[in-house]
């Protein structure tokens, strides 16, 4: 188990950079997750860490100590594929094993270990089997094995659950984090499904062009994004923006002023306010209160997401359960006070909240 | 390479069963025409084996009193088990020599980036324009300036790699996902074993097909054996088959026994390794 430092950590592809001097700090045992668009530079940064990438410039400590020059099977790191790259011409135990074919433990001793493995990942009955005949999830979870029989000092994953379908994604998601729980490993995620940083991670790492954006845990994320970038792309449905007009503690929005804002800032302003948030039905005291025509509903058996068309804007608000609004109707919805988001229109950084 | 791979007795083939087309019906009668002229000089082959010195012209495929003379013949002569026994040496060896050598250096074109890579690939390519006739002179000079005439070595060497295995073997490493080997690497193995482990097992079939191109190309070799031997003892099969017929007047029966024998090694080589090439193709590993 290791502490994993990364230190202005440049990656360059000739005269094109993937990933421009990112800092982070992963502390031992904790999960950390990459999210970000494709392209940013997550897999490069995994890459890096993994040793399957010469590192540029920077630092990259593992365990304190400076790794740049390590080869990876220096590094005892373990890493799991987005498509899993379990060999076919092993079977399944001996794909698990193979994590361990430089290790010098006894042949009992690997037995046991890759029977442990398999153990906790339900993969007992099909040690004999080869990866030709086992599910997408089977799969996954052979390449998981042979990670874990190693007793890495960290695991790394790079989307590792995209191929599979979104049952079968939700029910490795859990699994991956018990196994974190029960072994206590670093691990460090790649992802851009938000969803499963959300619900995974100890700490999150928001990445566009090859930079960090936003480090935090998933609620100061969610509650405290740094600027349109991340507040979009944290929470599903995405966040709504409407045009504003900031006056000092005056914000002028969808025809109402909103009194009390703190950062006193002049000029446009972007309002952010999540879907879940914005609820279909009269105003309360205060808050944010919109009308417009319904272009689409989605209903959701426990809520229904409401398509609006607000002067021009489009957003979202949900609704319960049962109600279903018409399409081409006139609704309100409204949100509370404190649960508005504000944003630079310029520079799209977070001003506060409202 | 197509036809190897596929299997006999598929749906397709069923389904077409039903739809004759008159395209096909000539497809068909070309194959058929084909296959008999390929065929006809085996049987020929076969049938002349059985028959005695003085039925050889007589033409009937099926022989009027078949023996087994020749064979006899032919096995209890210690020179047929010599060149027997040279040819299977030394092709053995030089496709040893190819599936590895070819696939190695294959396997460094195709998955390692360094400086002066496709050089080394365009030069390798461009041997393969040079006939071996022209060869054949520097070939033997430098055979006998390093004492290799009339030794196995220089019989072998020219063919110990070739420019056409490792450009198949590059072509079909090029198709391993890099997947493989980087979790390879990260589960610590060295390079070698990587390739030896990992990249070989998935170009099974590439491996296969090299081997039977190798083997029956090194079997069959006349030109450059008949130059570089001078004793007998050296002889591969087909060298020594044809003194058979230089020597007294032609035995026709013997050189016939001599070839079907002959071809019992590369049928052998043939049905064994064209089974991997099909299990080959059906191996998966990856999310599919
Ligand atoms: N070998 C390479 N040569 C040149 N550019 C590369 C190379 N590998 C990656 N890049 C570039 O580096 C950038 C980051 O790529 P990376 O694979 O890290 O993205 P990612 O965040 O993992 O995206 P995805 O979610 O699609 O996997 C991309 O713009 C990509 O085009
Ligand atoms: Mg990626």
């Amino acid at each position: 188990m290791a502490r994993i430092e990364l230190e202005r950590l440049v990656k360059r592809y000739g005269a094109t950079t993937a990933v421009h001097g990112i800092d982070l700090m992963v502390e031992d045992g904790e999960f950390v997750v990459l999210v970000g668009p494709s392209g940013c530079g997550k897999s490069t940064t995994l890459r890096m860490i993994a040793g399957l990438e010469d590192i540029s410039d920077g630092v990259l400590r593992i365990g304190g100590e400076v790794v740049n020059q390590r080869e990876p099977k220096q590094r005892n790191i373990a890493m799991v594929f987005q498509n899993y790259a379990i060999y076919p011409h092993m079977t399944v135990g001996q794909n698990i094993g193979f994590g361990l074919y430089t290790s010098k433990l006894s042949k009992p001793e690997k037995q046991a270990r890759i029977l442990d493995a398999a153990k906790v990942l339900g993969l007992e009955d099909l040690l004999e089997r080869r990866p030709a005949a086992l599910s997408g999830g089977q799969r996954q979870r052979v390449a998981i094995g042979r990670a874990m029989v190693r007793d890495p000092v960290a695991f790394l994953f790079d989307e590792p659950l995209s191929n599979l379908d979104a049952q079968l994604r939700a029910a490795m998601r859990i699994e991956i984090k018990r196994l974190h729980q029960r072994l206590g490993t670093t691990i460090v995620y790649v992802t851009h499904d938000q969803i499963e940083a959300m619900t995974m991670a100890d700490k999150i790492v928001v990445m566009r062009d090859g930079r960090i954006l936003q480090v935090g845990s998933p609620t100061e994320l969610y509650e405290h994004p740094v600027d349109i970038f991340t507040a979009r792309f944290i929470g599903s449905p995405s966040m709504n923006l409407i045009e504003a007009n900031a006056a000092g503690a005056e914000i002028a929005v969808a025809g109402q002023s909103l009194q009390g804002f703190k950062a006193e800032h002049s000029g446009p302003v972007q309002i952010g306010v999540r879907p879940h948030d914005l609820v279909v039905g009269e105003a309360g005291g205060g808050g944010l209160s919109v009308t417009g025509s319904v272009t689409a509903v989605e209903p959701l058996g426990s809520e229904t997401l409401v398509h609006l068309d607000i002067a021009g804007a489009q957003i979202i608000a949900t609704a319960p359960g049962r109600v279903v609004p018409k399409v081409g109707s006139q609704i309100a919805a409204h949100a509370e006070p404190g649960a508005l988001y504000v944003f630079d229109a310029a520079n799209e950084r977070a001003l506060g909240r409202l | 390479m197509a036809a190897l791979m596929t299997r006999p007795g598929s749906p397709e083939l069923a389904a077409n069963r039903r739809n004759i087309r008159p395209g096909r019906v000539m497809v068909w009668t070309l194959l058929f025409i084909g296959g008999v002229i390929m065929v006809t000089p085996l049987l020929y082959m076969f049938s002349t084996s059985l028959k005695s010195a003085g039925q050889v012209y007589d033409l009937r495929l099926i022989p009027a009193a078949p023996t087994l003379d020749n064979y006899i013949k032919v096995l209890s002569d210690g020179r047929f088990l010599r060149w027997f026994f040279n040819s299977t040496l030394i092709a053995l060896c030089v496709t040893l020599s190819n599936v590895f050598f070819d696939s190695l250096v294959g396997y460094t074109l195709a998955k390692f980036d360094f400086r002066g890579r496709y050089l080394v690939f365009i030069a390798i390519l461009s041997t393969l324009m040079i006939p071996t006739e022209m060869l054949v002179i520097p070939w033997y000079l430098m055979s006998a300036q390093f004492g290799w005439i009339d030794t196995y070595w220089g019989i072998m060497f020219p063919g110990m790699m070739t420019a056409f295995g490792t450009f198949l073997m590059k072509q079909f490493f090029e198709s391993v996902p890099n997947d493989f080997l980087e979790a390879a690497r990260v589960d610590g193995l060295n390079e070698f074993t990587i390739w030896w482990r990992i990249a070989m097992p998935m170009v099974v079939p590439a491996i296969s097909a090299l081997a039977i191109f190798t083997f029956l190309g090194n079997w069959t070799a006349f030109f450059w054996p008949l130059i570089v031997t001078n004793s007998r003892e050296l002889y591969t099969l087909p060298v020594g088959l044809s003194s058979f017929a230089v020597e007294q007047s032609i035995q026709w029966e013997m050189i016939m026994t001599g070839a079907a024998l002959a071809t019992i090694p590369t049928l052998l080589v043939f049905l064994v390794l064209q089974r991997f090439i099909v299990r080959g193709v059906m191996l998966a590993g990856l999310k599919g």
